[in-house]
């Protein structure tokens, strides 16, 4: 950029100072360095997710015409089979990777003072993450979205006092149908990125107001043992070949294995064999069975969901209960409930599959 | 592209972009990642046209239509009009007071609004800036209309009236 350009927009726009920010900037290198590009590639499957979300709306109709839609999408426009597969294959990729950027953030400990916000915005976003698969998982009205969504809904129903209401609100009736499909559409288009946007700014706000973490075992280290490296552009190329790395995950997944699109839903036509919610609901909706199994009755589904929402509750607010960056007791405690949670969600999402095989 | 002063600071980290500096394996490396990268730009653009292209193709295969027929257009009232798709683009048939058959394209030749037939002038009239055309020619006769409507050739049968390019 010529100099008088460019002198006119810094005075405007301070790009110097962020020019500045940007040279400044260093990231820890050690042996868990591996971890941090968690977030930066559950970044970019977002925006992904933005740009064929757009491509999909300019076909897609919500309502009575949802299931037509799509089928035009998938068998009728030029490669809408393919930018319907790869917004399916990346949403799981997402959740994936928001997942692994979580446990991640978790086990080295990056929750701890300051970062309390960053690792609650980042439940937050997690949260509407699954919201997003939910109601997107509805959209092509086949009769599998449509028999998830159903069997989706008993985890809100199962909320004590207020899920039958609540779920009524989210279904828009008594069952699954028109109306569902069309508030879906609202959540998923409008409501869930208006929430999502900026709360995924205050995070990303966060994470260069704070900088990176490091596990505990680093920070033992005197500060002259502790290596790092510059941001821009040593970082960022490396945030660049993992985002490149991820692109042709999702171009392979996308094109190579197509994303099915199935029979129109109808009520009347009795449930296919297997029907089951998306892997990532799989633990919860698993975890509610066999409390449901254990503790007999409604009062069992009700204990089994105050257990759930515990379990829950203590991952929200582990950062206030472990804050002190210090060995010790509770740092340890944190450690053996995150190992508990990683291998309650594993058992319980294979338990799931292996009961509807 | 000259190369970035550096500070000391950033001078003292090692790096394998420094290394590579200003030699021929840095260059080449720079034509293969940006011949790569406009790959990638091909690989991404080209399915994304295509389908927002989708429509656009699908109105220029139906477009091609030479003909269509009209179930029981021929019961059509004297001094009445028929307004229907000649493949994608509104189309109007008109039935004579003097029982004469005639078909126009119904795309008004000034701004292309869709056109009406009034059969108390006659005439066929253009809301949008008042065009009038006359219904037996299809012959512009005032207003901003340049050219008169295309019209079509017609063939009145027992059970349908067929309309056909000219």
């Amino acid at each position: 950029m010529s100099a008088p350009i460019y002198t006119w927009l810094d005075e405007r726009l301070g790009l110097s100072e962020i020019a500045a920010f940007a040279r400044h900037k260093r990231v820890p290198a050690h042996s868990q360095s591996f971890w941090y590009y968690w977030g930066g590639i559950s970044l970019f499957l977002f925006l992904i997710q933005i740009f064929t979300g757009i491509l999909l709306l300019v076909y897609y109709r919500p309502g009575a015409e949802a299931f037509e839609s799509v089928r035009q999408i998938t068998y009728v426009m030029h490669f809408g089979w393919l930018i319907r597969s790869a917004h399916s294959w990346c949403a799981n990729l997402f959740i994936f990777s928001i997942l692994v950027h979580m446990f991640s953030v978790y086990f080295m400990k990056a929750y701890r003072k300051p970062r309390e916000v960053g690792w609650l915005t980042g439940i937050a976003l997690l949260f509407l993450g699954a919201m997003f698969g939910f109601s997107g998982y509805l959209l092509p009205m086949d009769e599998l979205s449509y028999y998830a969504t159903k069997v989706g809904l008993q985890i809100p129903a199962s909320i004590p006092f207020m899920g039958a209401f609540t779920t009524t609100i989210l279904r828009g009736g008594p069952e699954v149908g028109d109306f569902t499909v069309q508030r879906f559409f609202a959540l998923h288009v409008v409501i869930l990125p208006l929430l999502f946007i900026p709360l995924l700014g205050l995070h990303l706000y966060l994470v260069q107001k704070h900088g990176n973490a490091v596990p505990p075992s680093e920070d033992a280290k005197p500060a002259a043992a502790r290596k790092s490296i510059p941001f821009f552009p040593n970082f960022f190329q490396k945030d660049l070949a993992m985002w490149l790395i991820s692109l042709n995950v999702l171009a392979l997944l996308a094109s190579v294995f197509p994303w099915d699109l199935g029979k129109q839903a109808d009520s009347l036509v009795p449930a296919p064999a297997g029907i089951h919610p998306e892997w990532y609901f799989m633990a919860p909706f698993h975890m509610l069975k066999i409390l449901g199994n254990v503790l007999p009755g409604a009062s069992g589904e009700v204990v089994g969901i105050l257990l759930f929402t515990a379990g829950l509750a203590i991952w929200v607010v582990i950062p206030f209960y472990d804050s002190e960056n210090k060995a010790g007791a509770r740092g340890r405690n944190a450690h053996y409930f995150g190992l508990f949670a990683v291998v309650a969600l594993i058992v319980t999402t294979a338990l799931g599959y292996w009961g509807i095989r | 592209m000259s190369d970035p002063v550096l500070t000391p600071s950033q001078s003292e980290i090692e790096t394998p972009l420094e290394e590579a500096e200003s030699t021929p394996s840095r260059r080449a490396f720079l034509g293969v990642a940006a011949a790569a990268g406009l790959v990638y730009a091909g690989a991404i653009a080209y399915p994304i046209y295509r389908y927002l292209a989708s429509p656009a193709e699908m109105a220029a295969s139906e477009s091609a239509v030479r003909e269509v027929t009209l179930d029981k257009a021929q019961a059509l009232p004297l001094a009445s009009a028929l307004m229907f798709h000649f493949g994608t683009s509104p189309a109007m048939l008109i039935h004579g007071a003097d029982d004469s058959w005639v078909a126009f394209s119904a795309v008004c030749t000034h701004l292309g609004c869709t056109v009406k037939f009034e059969p108390e002038f006659p005439r066929i009239h253009c809301s949008c800036h008042g065009g009038v055309y006359d219904p037996h020619t299809g012959k512009n006769i005032s207003g901003p209309p340049p050219k008169p409507l295309k019209a079509y050739k017609v063939a009145v049968g027992a059970n349908s009236v067929t309309v056909s390019r000219a």
